[in-house]
Formats: structure tokens, sequence, C-alpha cells
């Protein structure tokens, strides 16, 4: 455990975006997430691996309060984003998600148009005052999530008719559109094929540019192709937690190794 | 593994070409249970055919009704003597005052076409409906300039009559039958040769008001019909917003706790509950302890509400269900509050749903008639529409299902004829109702 010290005190950098401390998460009896601490760079692609049920989603949905809409779900501990506690008694939730966007692990565009479906977030928290500026936002965030070619001329077609990757893309332009500072992802490419996977990748990489990006996956390629910093969960502890080429390479935790080179998870 | 291979069941060693004795016992099973529920099926069908036959075959009569046009001299001294047109003096002349006036006019029409029979001027008036002389009373009162004119008319003959030409009376039927004699049934025979009666569609009955016993042939289901209407009406108006309302508090708002637990279950409960029970407490709340008018919409509206709504509840909720979760997290993922994922995103989904089941509890709520004989809406009201109408939902009025038991109820075979044709109008009704759910349903149903 001197060893994770030593990891974590390395990558702990001033420009931290959220920070976890000693975070718990109980499912009812159940102790999901144990002492976790965590510090989310700011424009850095964040990636969470780790066997299935070892709470890395259950993690994820902790940084933007999606948890609270399960009633048996508690969460105990501290995770600052920019310095101020999420979990403080004056947050709302609400104002909280507008910051931190999410994409879900299956493509879930409304079923409405594609116009629709990006101008929904922009219409509820007013970020445009008029058509003009709406138009614009749609534009903008179709653009960063690099399918506006794909759907300039068809802005009215329902996003529910895209091919997965796009209705994926889709959802993360939906995402973007809010203007977010972090972004995070729970296994964005699982539904995908293989094209449509590389297209999102690609994608994470140019957004990491503007925000800070966290993304669950299992494929631990996709982590090694798409991160910066990589954070292993393995029954609901956090294990190891950094430089992604470390981690892939150099894992200090027998865990991890074991993880990593496939003989468990 | 291996020992299991050397003491277990025997090796298949059988050609796949023949079947063994396991696998011909299967199939026969499986073609066994196949007939089975192709005997449920026919023996279904054949009940719904037979049902269908015997509704049209004893119904459809009460669409045609037999008429008599006879041409009446609205002669000045029986009805206004004194010739000023004082509509209050006219309507001094009661129906009994009018019926020399008939009783003339077949005279005449007798006369014109040379009819040969013996029968007394007063017993060729009496194959006439006893609505004849209101009939030409109201349409003096209406009109009094028309005084002193002859005018033609159409007037319904009495029920016996109708039946003789509907061949639900025979001159053997009427050998005790006072109101009828077969001396009149050959008068009616010669008439009918000459055009004079003529059986023909009678709008009358899907319009008209209900009529007392001794006029079976003037009784419409029209009035009952807009009672049904206004219930109707009441019940979507409280139980569509509120059943709607708690599904969603409930669905989606709602803690899962003992408490909600405990909501759940009774709603499903209620759903159960014999209609009368409802009637029972509508009577004891509405009407004995609220003092709302008894046998009005209204009251009938409110109690139909409450046993509707335990249908929209269930079947809302059911619909909330079917939404996917991913749209509420999508919703919630790009900071909307609670409220507005279920308004914008998981409401607009679910309305093909909830329209549906608010449809079919509209139905069901329709056709119900045991909570309304509780509360007395099964009201005489022997006037046409809009008069009989015009208090709303608080005038005394009756509903379809209970028009039909009230006629039913009846002596009159002739009455029996109408509650069968009350019956064709409810199905048409209730089919209509629930092929437009079943379209919306269709149409408007999105799969994920």
């Amino acid at each position: 455990m001197n060893d994770m010290a030593r990891v974590e005190r390395r990558v702990g950098t001033k420009n931290a975006k959220i920070t976890a401390r000693d975070v718990q998460v109980h499912y009812g009896d159940t102790h999901a997430i144990k002492d976790v601490n965590v510090e989310i760079g700011d424009k850095t692609v964040t990636a969470f691996i780790g066997p299935s049920g070892c709470g890395k989603s259950t993690f994820l949905r902790c940084l933007n309060r999606m948890n609270d809409t399960i009633d048996a779900c508690r969460v105990r501990g501290d995770i600052l984003l920019d310095g101020e506690d999420i979990y403080d008694k004056r947050v709302d939730p609400v104002q909280l998600r507008a910051k931190v966007g999410m994409v879900f692990q299956k493509p879930n565009p409304f079923p409405k148009s594609i116009y629709d479906n990006v101008a929904y977030g922009p219409r509820i928290h007013g970020l445009a005052r008029n058509k003009p500026e709406l138009d614009e936002i749609v534009e903008k965030s179709l653009r960063r999530a690099a399918i506006w070619n794909e759907v300039k001329d068809r802005l009215d077609a329902p996003g529910t008719g895209l091919s997965g990757g796009q209705q994926q893309r889709l959802c993360i332009a939906r995402a973007v559109a809010t203007e977010p500072e972090v972004l995070l992802m729970d296994e964005p490419c699982s539904a995908l094929d293989p094209i449509a996977t590389a297209q999102v990748e690609e994608l994470i990489d140019e957004l990491r540019q503007r925000y800070s990006v966290v993304i669950v996956t299992h494929s631990m390629q996709q982590a090694a192709r798409v991160s910066q910093k990589t954070a292993f969960f393995h029954l609901g502890n956090l294990v190891e937690f950094g430089e992604t080429g470390q981690i892939f390479t150099n894992p200090q935790d027998p865990r991890t190794e074991s993880y990593i080179t496939g003989r468990i998870g | 593994m291996s020992d299991i291979s050397q003491n277990g069941a025997p090796k298949r060693t059988g050609s796949l070409l023949s079947k063994d004795a396991r696998t011909a016992k299967r199939n026969r099973a499986e073609s066994r249970f196949k007939l089975y529920g192709i005997l449920a099926i026919a023996v279904g069908l054949l009940m719904l055919v037979t049902l269908v036959y015997n509704i049209v075959s004893r119904g459809t009569g009460a669409f045609t009704q037999t008429f008599v046009t006879l041409e009446v001299t609205l002669s000045e001294d029986k009805l206004d003597k004194k010739g000023n047109r004082n509509l209050d003096e006219i309507k001094k002349v009661s129906t009994f005052g009018y019926a020399p006036l008939i009783k003339d006019a077949i005279g005449k029409e007798v006369e014109k076409l040379g009819i040969q029979t013996d029968l007394p001027a007063k017993k060729q008036a009496a194959i006439l409906s006893k609505s004849a002389a209101a009939q030409l009373r109201d349409y003096v009162i209406a009109n009094p300039d028309k005084i002193g004119d002859t005018v033609e008319f159409r007037f319904l003959t009495n029920s016996r009559v109708d039946g003789y030409m509907k061949d639900r009376v025979s001159r053997d039927s009427i050998a005790n039958d006072k109101s009828i004699s077969p001396a009149q049934l050959d008068f009616v025979d010669q008439l009918v040769a000459e055009g004079v009666i003529v059986k023909s569609f009678n709008l009358d009955f899907i319009f008209g008001a209900d009529a007392s016993d001794q006029r079976p042939e003037a009784a419409g289901i029209g009035v009952s019909m807009i009672g049904s209407l206004f219930m109707m009406l009441v019940v979507l108006v409280l139980a569509l917003p509120i059943g709607v309302a708690a599904s969603i508090y409930l669905e989606e708002f709602a803690p899962k706790n003992w408490i909600t637990d405990v909501i759940e279950v009774n709603i499903s409960n209620l759903a159960a509950v014999p209609s009368i029970v409802y009637g029972i407490l509508g009577l004891a709340v509405f009407i004995n302890y609220m003092h709302l008018p008894m046998s009005a919409p209204l009251v009938g509206g409110l109690v139909l509400t409450l046993m509707t709504l335990p249908t929209i509840i269930i079947s809302t909720r059911a619909s909330l269900k079917a939404v996917p979760p991913s749209i509420r997290d999508a919703a919630l993922g790009v900071g909307a509050s609670k409220m507005q994922s279920v308004f914008h995103h998981v409401l607009p989904l679910a309305a093909p749903g909830i329209l549906t089941g608010t449809i079919i509890g509209l139905a069901q709520a329709l056709g119900e008639t045991a909570p309304l004989l509780l509360i007395g809406m099964v009201g005489f009201i022997a006037s046409n529409a809009p008069d009989s109408v015009a208090g709303g939902l608080l005038s005394p009025n009756s509903a379809m299902p209970a028009q039909i038991y009230e006629w039913a109820k009846r002596a009159d075979p002739a009455f029996y004829e109408r509650a069968w044709g009350g019956i064709i109008i409810l199905l048409i009704f209730l089919v209509t109702m629930n092929t437009v759910a079943v379209i919306l349903r269709r149409r408007f149903e999105r799969r994920w």
C-alpha cells in the first residue's frame, strides 16, 4: 500500500478539476465503493477500468449525483468540483449536472428531432436568447461531436433514426451543448461497432482540448488509447491510479498487473 | 464424467429418420394442446356469432317503425273558437280535443281511397299511437297560423299494429287483447295495400325521449344518450387529470416505502370492487350527505369517476413504467429537473398508453348500469331534447344502459324490441371507442 501512496502523490496535480476524498457508497447493505481518493485533472482524459461490478460506473455516477435517483444509494465522503463540495446541502443537482455532463452506455437520444435533441439542454438552461443563437449552439455542438457534416441536411429527422455510432455522437453533442466543464462517459462505446468506436475515441481526444473527460470502459485497449490517466477499480476499491502509460507498462499493485495481463476479471 | 457415460441413460443409437417413442409422445402432446386451443377459440367465436346474430336480429326492428300518413284539417271551430289566435286559449285545448280531428282525417282518407270497411270511426282511429294527438297539438301550438289549413302529418301507429307489420303480432296472439281486434288488422291490411301505412326508418328512436308504458312506439334512446354523454364528460374532466396526476406522482416522485406499497395494493383492489359498491357510496356521499340532486348526470359522473380512476391509474402507471429509464437518465444528464424530465420526455412518450387506458376506462363507465340504479339515474324523461336536458349536468336524466334496463323491465313486448335496439346503439359506441383506442395505440406507439 505504500507504493500506492507514492503513485497518488505523483499524479496529484495543482489543477485538479474534481477531487474525491474518502468516498463511500452504500447500496442498502452493500458497500459498493470503499475509501476512494482520486483527483481528476482539468483537460485530461481519465479512464476508469476494472472488472464488472467493481464500482467504476457507480463512482462515475457519483460525480454528477446521478445516484440521487436511486433511493437505496448513500454517498459519504467529499467530492469537490473546483473546490466546492457537490454533496453540500445547498447544491442543486440540476445545476451540477449542467456543469458535469454525461454520456451513457447505450445511446439514448430523445425520440425527437436531431435539432431538438441538442437544443433541449440550452433551452432549459436558457443559454440562448433567440433562435439564431440556439441554431449556433446546435451547430457548434454538433461540430464538436464530429457529426455535423452527417446530419446538417436533416436536422428535423428523428434522432432515433441514426445509426448507433451517430446516435452516440449525437448524445455527446447533446451533452456538450450545455457547455459543461466535465464530461462523464459510461462505457460510451460498448454498444458500438469498431468503426463507430474509433470515431468516438477520436472525438474524445478532441474533446480533451476543452473539457475534463472521465470515461468508464471495459476495454483496456481503449483506456490505453484515449486516456492520460487511468484508475483501476477492484471490488469497490480504487487499487491504483496513475499515468496511463505507467499503469499499463509498470503497474505497482499485483491486482492491477493480474487484471491487465488477463489473469483476473 | 466417465461413469455417467457407462451407467447413465442408454445411448441413442436409432436413426434420425425415425422418431423414437419419447419424441412421438412429445409431438402428440403438442398437437393435442394446439387442438385444445383451436377448440377454445372456436367455442368463443361461436358464442360471439350467436350473440351478434341475436342482437342484430332482435334489435334492428327498433330502428324501423310503422307510420300512417294523413291529411288533417286543423278546423278553426275546434281549436280556436273565438278565432283570435290567442296562444293561451289555444293551449287550453287538450290532446283530447284533437282526437276528433284525427278521426275525421282517417275517415276522409278511407272515403277518398274507397276502402270498404265496417269498422266504426273510433276503432279506425285507434290504430294510431296515443302520441298522435299530442303530435298534432305540439304542431298547432308551434304554428298557430296554420289553423284552418289542411296539413299532411306522419303519425306513428300503435305498437300492436307496428308489431303486426313486424310479424310480432298475429291474429292468434291478439285473441285476448283488448287494445286491438282482428277487424282492425284487416283495416290495416287495406291501408297497407293503399300505401297509407308504411314501415320506414325511425330517427326518433335514436334521438327521441323515452315514452310511457302505453306508447312503446314513441320511445327513443336519444335523451339518455345525452345523459350518458354528460356523464362521460364529467368522468373525462375529473378522472383523467386526477388519475394521471396520481400516477405520475406515485410512479416518478413518491418514495418507495410501505405507505406507497399500501396505496398501490389498494388501487389494485379498488379496480376489482363491484360497481354497485360505488353506487351505494355515491348515494351515501353525494346525494345523502352533499345533497346533490338525484338522477343528475353530475352525480352519475362522479360515481363513474370513482369507478374509472383505478383503471386509469393502473394503465397510466403501466405506460409510464414502459418508458425506458434511459430517457429519464438522458434528461437528467443534461440538467433537466425531475419535473422537466417527466413532462418534457416521459409523459409525451406515455401519452398513447394513457389515452388508450382512459378510453377503455370511459367505455367501461359508459356500459355501467348497477351504480346508476342506486343513484336514481333511471329518470323517466318524456320530453325531447333540448328542453329535457336544458339543466345540463343537474337536470334529471337517464343513461343508455339504465334506459335499456328500464325497457327490458316493462311488460309490453314492443319495449323488449327497443331494449335490443338500445343494445345495438350502446355496442356501436363501445366498439367505436375501443377501435379508437386501438388505432391511437398503433399509431403513436414508439418502439425503442
